[in-house]
């Protein structure tokens, strides 16, 4: 019986487990492929049309991006802090560079979370159509983890680490200013003041989405492509994600009835004689793959669910920059709109209106090349994760099986002449 | 290991299976050898079928003259329906019990047509119970379980489920066997007429009149209780028994866990087939890749259902084992009773010779209803002690009897239940070596699957 009342049939293979403790997730059966209204399969993605823009220097810009590091930086050595009214986790951010707007080749400085958002979102502000990394997560959602264990420290420490990085690496951001006094100074909170409030915010969050169905009418076929594209990709990558974590929970839960088996062998074999070797071989062997089982728990925990879990947030990130977009040609138009409207004030309005569409196309422009940079990072970061958990689970089934062929080698009976020649014993 | 093994005491009995056994076998081996390079260390390379057959086989190759003459198979089961004691319809499974000569036949001749009956699951019952009263100092080989017990959640409970039917029907097949290579069991008649006498069998082995002869619960209950000198072998035996049992039990219990545990782990990877396959409906590059990935994430998920199908089978095996103590704690209480039977005689003796001495001598050394009745009310006349001097003679005469019977009988079980024992012990750690082994195998074959799955997939994900 499953949860829903009724009898599963005894043929099972074609059925998979019903996630039904997550309730966003759909009960998984075998639906076609992704399928327009027509009944067409879903457009190519909208990089392949992007690449037709795209110069040859841009390529050589990516590589240089890769393999020339003028900007170097890690996070690392996690401390607690206390004071009076909270505590929290400074980490060091090491830079170490070669160029020339650093006054120096190599930085020390400590930073919190905070610093870090305070970062983000100054990098975001500055480049609206950019698609900056995302941070980790302020909160774990589903509390698995307890704020400040080990473990947790760590999948963050990692996951900062991997913000400042793939920042560093960023063609545009790299250079921001902000990111340089993130690195550079001792005393972060001076800097922290400037710039647009709060309140600022909250405005051009009003405008947004006072604007965005006006927007979204008018927007280039590109950019509807982007969006179609990052809404399939998002919700899978979110279900990915789901799966993965349930993989882990799961495998948690085996691993504990597992561990159970080899005080169990090992008790019977007290009552034996004749059977004790060999049942003692089996608890042996049995607790040997259950070692094997925690340690490749444990990476699945370490490589694919961050690597899965980061592109997530990135998609995220990504409607974000989808809505600043939209937002600023919704604002073009309104302006456009204006001006054709009021003939009087036609030549102050003119300039506001030429602003605008700079600030539009610059936007376009710096997405349209941003876009096919990240869908390649999901290919690549995806992707050695990916196959770094298959060679994983086949050295897991490897080690395994040489376990358990060396027990039943233990378990040959001693070598007698053989008349029948046939029989390798 | 090997079943072409020469079968020790020289009577070489021809193959035993069936044709329908060697098919099955047959494509079992050809399911199980998809790895291209078969180790050939130690006994990786026999599948775990082959290594049941060899437990049969052994069984088979001991030769019995049953088996000599006959083969025995129970190769289907059939749902029926019919009237049962209280005239009520019920549904039911009826077996087939086959049996055919054990002669090889000379090449290209045509096999006779086998003989063979239906039974169902309380007829079986009804034989082992004859079978348990009849001999009682020999382990009679248990039935498989009347109702599925250590299941896992996917496994029904159901005994008309196709799944359970079919491994009852393995085990009513291998009971069967059991009786049938056993030196004592198989040279009964009740038993041979279960295999070859449909309709009036039943008759036959109610006149047998062994359900007077069985000894009542309470009877054996008060003499495990009371009795002072058990066998100290014996003794031993019901403890490790209760050992075994107690292992066996534990052990099944978490075997059920784990694979309840492994097949969620397993179903779960089904779920990467379906979002990799509609991922890569929006990818140009990896689509294909990810495509093939998420087909074999789908055959990962449904490897576990014959995974665990082949678990069941050791699991199985176990429980044999498990049932067998029963039987043994059966032969131990057999021994209880009888040695209490025999204290109780001598103590008998004891106390009546007693009395004599007191009724000679005229002490009384032992309150008796009599002497006090004879203090309150006066001393019996001569004749009367006479008389139950002689009364008293005639039953000392009649205790001693009963009591060199009762030691006879004592000493005679001792020696056959004793013999039954040691060749029990000699098959168990036999049979549950096979087993351990034949877990091994499974473990190494789920583990090549593994390997294999994940190898695809990672050339998949390269390609992405």
């Amino acid at each position: 019986m499953d949860i829903n009342g009724q009898t599963l049939p005894a043929d099972f293979s074609g059925h998979m487990l019903d996630m039904d403790e997550d309730e966003d997730l759909e009960v998984f059966s075998k639906k076609t492929s992704h399928v327009d209204g027509d009944g067409n399969p879903v457009p190519n993605s909208p990089s392949s049309m992007v690449n037709q823009y795209r110069l040859e220097e841009d390529g050589d810009e990516e590589h240089r991006d890769i393999h020339t590091k003028d900007l170097y930086i890690t996070v690392d050595d996690p401390e607690s802090h206390v004071t009076a009214i909270e505590t929290f986790i400074m980490y060091r951010v090491l830079t170490r560079t070669t160029r020339s707007e650093f006054d120096s080749s190599e930085y020390e400085v400590h930073r919190r979370y905070q610093d870090f958002v305070w970062l983000r979102s100054k990098l975001e502000e500055n480049h609206p159509t950019l698609i900056v990394h995302p941070l980790p997560e302020k909160f774990v959602v589903k509390g698995m983890v307890e704020r400040f264990s080990n473990d947790f420290i760590e999948t963050r420490r990692k996951a900062l680490d991997r913000f400042l990085k793939k920042t560093a690496n960023h063609p545009v951001l790299s250079f921001s200013p902000h990111l340089q006094v993130f690195l550079t100074e001792a005393d972060l909170a001076s800097h922290k003041k400037q710039g647009p409030g709060f309140l600022s915010r909250m405005g051009e969050t009003v405008r947004a989405v006072a604007n965005t169905v006006r927007g979204l009418k008018s927007r280039p076929e590109e950019f509807t492509q982007m969006q179609e594209y990052l809404e399939v990709f998002s919700s899978k990558i979110t279900s990915a994600d789901k799966v993965t974590q349930r993989i882990i929970r799961e495998q948690k839960e085996y691993l504990d009835e597992l561990k159970q088996y080899h005080p169990m062998y090992v008790q019977w074999a007290n009552s034996e004689d004749v059977l004790a070797d060999s049942l003692k071989s089996v608890a042996d062997c049995v607790e040997r793959c259950s070692k094997e089982t925690e340690e490749q728990t444990q990476h699945l925990s370490e490589i694919l669910c961050p690597a899965i879990h980061e592109y997530v947030l990135c998609a995220d990130t990504l409607k974000g920059v989808m809505k600043r977009r939209d937002n600023i040609q919704a604002e073009f138009a309104a302006k456009n709109e204006v001006l054709a409207s009021r003939k009087a004030e036609k030549e102050a309005l003119q300039e506001e209106v030429d602003a605008h569409a700079d600030r539009l196309e610059q936007a376009n422009n710096v997405l349209k090349e941003d876009w096919p940079r990240w869908k390649s990072d999901i290919r690549t970061d995806l992707r050695s994760a990916l196959i770094s958990t298959a060679e994983k689970n086949m050295e897991y089934y490897e080690k395994c099986l040489a376990v358990w062929e060396s027990f039943l080698f233990s378990q040959r009976p001693e070598p007698r002449e053989q008349s029948d020649g046939d029989h390798v014993f | 290991m090997g079943r072409r093994e020469p079968s020790r005491g020289g009577a070489s009995a021809p193959a035993q299976l069936t044709a329908d056994q060697q098919r099955k076998r047959e494509v079992k081996m050809m399911a199980d050898s998809d790895s291209a390079d078969v180790a050939l260390i130690g006994n990786t390379d026999l599948t775990s079928s082959e290594s049941e057959n060899n437990i049969v086989n052994t069984m088979v190759e001991k030769g019995t003259a049953l088996l000599r003459k006959i083969e025995i198979n129970v190769p289907e089961a059939e749902k029926r329906t019919g009237k049962n004691t209280v005239n009520m319809q019920e549904t039911y499974t009826a077996y087939l019990i086959e049996t055919r000569p054990a002669e090889s036949l000379p090449e290209g001749s045509v096999p006779a047509t086998p003989d063979s009956l239906w039974r169902r699951y309380s007829e079986f019952e009804l034989l082992r119970m004859y079978l348990l009263v009849t001999y009682p100092y020999i382990i009679i080989p248990p039935l498989p379980e009347k109702r599925a017990e250590f299941v896992w959640h996917k496994l029904s409970a159901d005994n008309l489920d196709p799944d359970f039917v079919e491994r009852r029907r393995v085990g009513l097949e291998n009971f069967l066997l059991r009786v049938a290579s056993h030196p004592v069991l198989s040279t009964d008649k009740i038993f041979y007429r279960f295999l070859t006498e449909e309709k009036k069998w039943k008759d036959e082995v109610l006149e047998t009149g062994f359900q007077d002869k069985a000894d009542s619960r309470l009877k054996s209950l008060s003499a495990m209780y009371r009795v002072k000198n058990p066998d100290k072998k014996f003794t031993a035996l019901k403890l490790y028994s209760d050992e075994l049992s107690a292992a066996i039990s534990q052990l099944l219990r978490v075997r059920a866990r784990v694979a309840d545990r492994l097949y969620g782990v397993y179903k779960v990877h089904g779920n990467y087939g379906r979002v990799f396959s509609e991922w890569s409906a929006i990818e140009k590059e990896m689509g294909d890749g990810l495509q093939s990935a998420g087909h074999h994430m789908d055959t990962y998920a449904a490897s576990i259902d014959d995974i665990l199908e082949e678990e069941e089978h050791y699991a199985d095996q176990l429980k044999e084992y498990l049932f067998y103590t029963d039987a043994v704690r059966s032969v131990c209480r057999k021994h209880e009773l009888i040695q209490y039977e025999l204290e109780t005689a001598a103590q008998d003796l004891v106390s009546k010779k007693q009395q004599k001495e007191e009724l000679t001598t005229g002490t009384v050394r032992i309150f008796s209803l009599k002497g006090m009745t004879s203090k309150i009310f006066g001393q019996e006349s001569q004749e009367q002690r006479e008389s139950r001097l002689a009364a008293l003679e005639q039953s000392i005469q009649e205790g001693e009897e009963a009591l060199k019977e009762k030691n006879k009988e004592c000493q005679e079980f001792l020696q056959t239940a004793w013999e039954d024992i040691e060749r029990f012990k000699e098959q168990k750690d036999r049979d549950l070596r096979d087993a351990l082994i034949n877990y091994a195998i499974m473990q190494i074959t789920m583990c090549k699957k593994g390997i294999q799955v994940w190898s695809n997939a990672k050339e998949c994900f390269n390609k992405m």
